[in-house]
């Protein structure tokens, strides 16, 4: 068995917080039952929302392609249950406050009757490239929240000279515990799933890196790398700091190397993937199981027993609220989601999908003081994970100088929450630095958008001018021409001219 | 008497024919502010300042004859920043505008070309005699197309 190493970067900044995951972690994963009906967001990826295949009145299987990806970035929808489609229409999802989305809603035949099995158990003999167009047929995306699609970010880290492929098993937002559970108890197909990565990725060292809160998925995985006896894989400790679990944040924590501002971590060499995104790839390619449920973590005061459950993609929470005993009597709040990162919704028919990592029903959240006024403390600048000044950038936000908050790198803010926590004055800074940051894209556009206006506009005066000075050129050389023929050619014409009126008296 | 007025008739002969030279070289102090209030418009060469583009309006502005709140597609951000740039009062906007593309109604269009003319940032794409359609993208909403129209099948549609 391969130690833990400890050999690690420095993360600056963060905040060791309350984890509270403890509740849902005393029992295994709990099997959701297939609903009787399941609804199916098209858009559960960055990028284009996928177009619907099949239409209303159609009978689907279990992992059958629903929705394809349109355009150059997305990620396909599959069928989680056979049944029929019985609507493609609107429907709240788990965006701010239930917002609705174009969904396609399955009324289950409880069968669950699947498609014809087309599984690769010898994926090594394919080739990398035809690997990577498999993935994406899976409908896989970054499960750890950013809902990435998985095939796009490894056919980019192709493109680049990519080192080291980096598994995401930090999970450091407090309640979460997917993650947690997932590498307790499915640790092999995890590392299954890192070996087809690192084969579609052509890369021979895979660093595994868990939090050091989680002794048991440290255990569990270690057993599982002793078994599978593969030296390129390295288990990886590292502090529970939050937020180290940010992609950025794990690779200066893992490799010591510093994502530059703007940058990826492929121009650092490295590949972050989230060890479900990793399970999720190992069922798709040696199970030929599409991305059609994942496991989700059901806590918060506001659930009588919490629980981490596997659930189809598609189930409506209220079913899965049910499992973890439904609602307690002081439940005020429901969130998908971290409590640092997670979005508020208003109601639970909203359905799970591939990016609820959590469901979070709380009473109430902690008691705020008033918003008072910067002090300059400089806290948030010490806690800041990208060491940004949140003061300055606080300060220029409310001035609304695009120019300096870009010169203060806001652009770089991962949304953290830490300067949030420990600001003295209760400043909602990341509030406030997402406002600004939806400002300076909105004004970039405008930017854009006036440069290309002002770029025609001198375009088509320039073209009169030309159509101008040709006009004029053409009507000099008529002139020229008439002078130089001499009064002879003239009079011969004018008498022409003459001669066609007493033909055509009109 | 001859000496003195050659003199001065020759340090100002001098001194014309360096100031002309540094005029030509250096960029005018003024026409750079023209520049830097240009950028700040929104190009959308509407006319509705009542000059005859975004240039022409922010030389006004910079000479004084035009007041910082004429411009309507900038709306209020626009006065900020020119009044922020020129060291004025940021004043109220003199008449405001939603922001807008122009549609054709391309079953009424006659194919007139009158439109295709008027429009300053050639937005609309069409032939004469032939049916004529509006780049959405490039529209700047100037309104400049709905006048000329012979059977009035341009409208203003608010953008969302």
């Amino acid at each position: 068995m391969t130690a833990p190493t400890y050999d690690l970067g420095k993360l600056h900044g963060g905040l060791r917080l309350q984890g509270n995951k403890q509740e849902s972690t005393t029992q295994p994963i709990l099997e959701v039952p297939v609903p009787s009906q399941l609804v199916l967001p098209i858009e559960q990826h960055v990028g284009e929302p996928a177009q619907p295949v099949v239409g209303v009145g159609d009978y689907v299987l279990k992992g059958q392609l629903i929705a394809e990806p349109d355009g150059e970035l997305g990620a396909p929808v599959h069928a989680s249950s056979s049944g029929t489609v019985v609507a493609i229409e609107r429907w709240p999802v788990s965006r701010r406050h239930g917002d609705k989305a174009p969904c396609i809603v399955i009324e289950c035949d409880g069968k669950d009757a699947a498609v014809p099995s087309s599984a690769i158990p010898d994926y090594q003999s394919q080739a990398p490239a035809d690997l990577l167009l498999r993935i994406l047929d899976g409908g896989i995306v970054g499960l750890g929240g950013a809902v990435f699609p998985t095939a796009q970010k490894l056919m980019q880290a192709r493109t680049c000279d990519t080192e080291y492929l980096i598994l995401n098993g930090v999970e450091c937002e407090p309640y979460i515990s997917c993650d947690d559970v997932l590498m307790r108890e499915r640790a092999p197909e995890i590392l299954s799933g890192a070996q087809v990565l690192m084969h579609a990725l052509q890369i021979n060292v895979c660093y595994v890196a868990v939090e050091s809160d989680k002794p048991e998925a440290l255990m569990r995985l270690g057993e599982a790398l002793a078994e599978l006896d593969d030296d390129r894989i390295v288990l990886k400790q590292v502090p529970t700091i939050y937020p180290s679990g940010g992609e950025d944040q794990l690779v200066q924590l893992v490799t010591n190397r510093e994502v530059p501002s703007g940058g990826l971590p492929t121009d650092v060499g490295c590949i972050v993937q989230n060890v479900g995104t990793a399970a999720a790839i190992h069922d798709w390619i040696l199970r030929s199981e599409p991305l059609i449920s994942r496991v989700t973590t059901i806590t918060g005061d506001g659930v009588v027993s919490p629980v981490n459950i596997r659930a189809r993609i598609g189930t409506p929470i209220e079913e899965v609220i049910k499992l973890a005993g439904g609602y307690t009597d002081h439940v005020k709040h429901l969130i998908i989601g971290g409590p640092m990162t997670g979005k508020s919704v208003t109601t639970d028919e909203v359905p799970l999908v591939k990016a609820s990592n959590c469901v979070l029903a709380i009473s109430d959240t902690a008691p705020e003081g008033d918003e008072l006024a910067c002090i300059r403390c400089g806290d948030c600048a010490a806690v800041c994970p990208v060491q940004l000044l949140p003061q300055q950038l606080f300060w220029y936000a409310c001035a609304d100088d695009e120019k300096k908050l870009r010169e203060f790198g806001l652009i770089d803010c991962i949304e953290c929450g830490c300067c949030d926590l420990v600001c003295p004055s209760h400043i909602p800074l990341t509030a406030d630095f997402r406002i600004a940051k939806g400002r300076i894209r909105e004004l970039a556009d405008e930017k854009a958008r006036a440069e290309r206006a002002r770029h025609r506009f001198e375009a088509r005066n320039q073209r009169l001018e030309h159509e101008q000075q040709e006009r004029e050129a053409e009507l000099t050389r008529q002139k020229d021409s008439a002078k130089s023929a001499g009064p002879a050619a003239i009079a011969e014409i004018l008498k022409r001219k003459q001669q066609d009126k007493k033909d055509d008296p009109r | 008497m001859w000496i003195a007025i050659l003199t001065i008739t020759s340090i100002a002969l001098i001194a014309g024919l360096a100031l002309s030279f540094a005029s030509g070289r250096l960029p005018p102090a003024d026409g750079d502010l023209v520049e830097q209030v240009n950028d700040l418009l929104p190009q959308t060469q509407c006319a509705q300042c009542g000059y005859p583009g975004c240039r022409p309006y922010a030389a006004a502005v910079v000479e004084g004859s035009a007041t910082i709140n004429l411009c309507p597609p900038g709306g209020d951000d626009t006065i900020r920043r020119l009044a922020r740039l020129l060291g004025k009062e940021a004043i109220p906007l003199a008449e405001s505008v939603v922001p807008a593309v122009a549609v054709i109604d391309e079953a009424a269009c006659i194919g007139c070309y009158h439109c295709r003319n008027a429009c300053p940032v050639d937005a609309i794409v069409g032939a004469h005699q032939f049916m004529h359609t509006i780049i959405e993208s490039e529209c700047t909403g100037c309104e400049l197309c709905v006048a000329p129209c012979p059977v009035d099948c341009i409208t203003m549609r608010p953008l969302s």
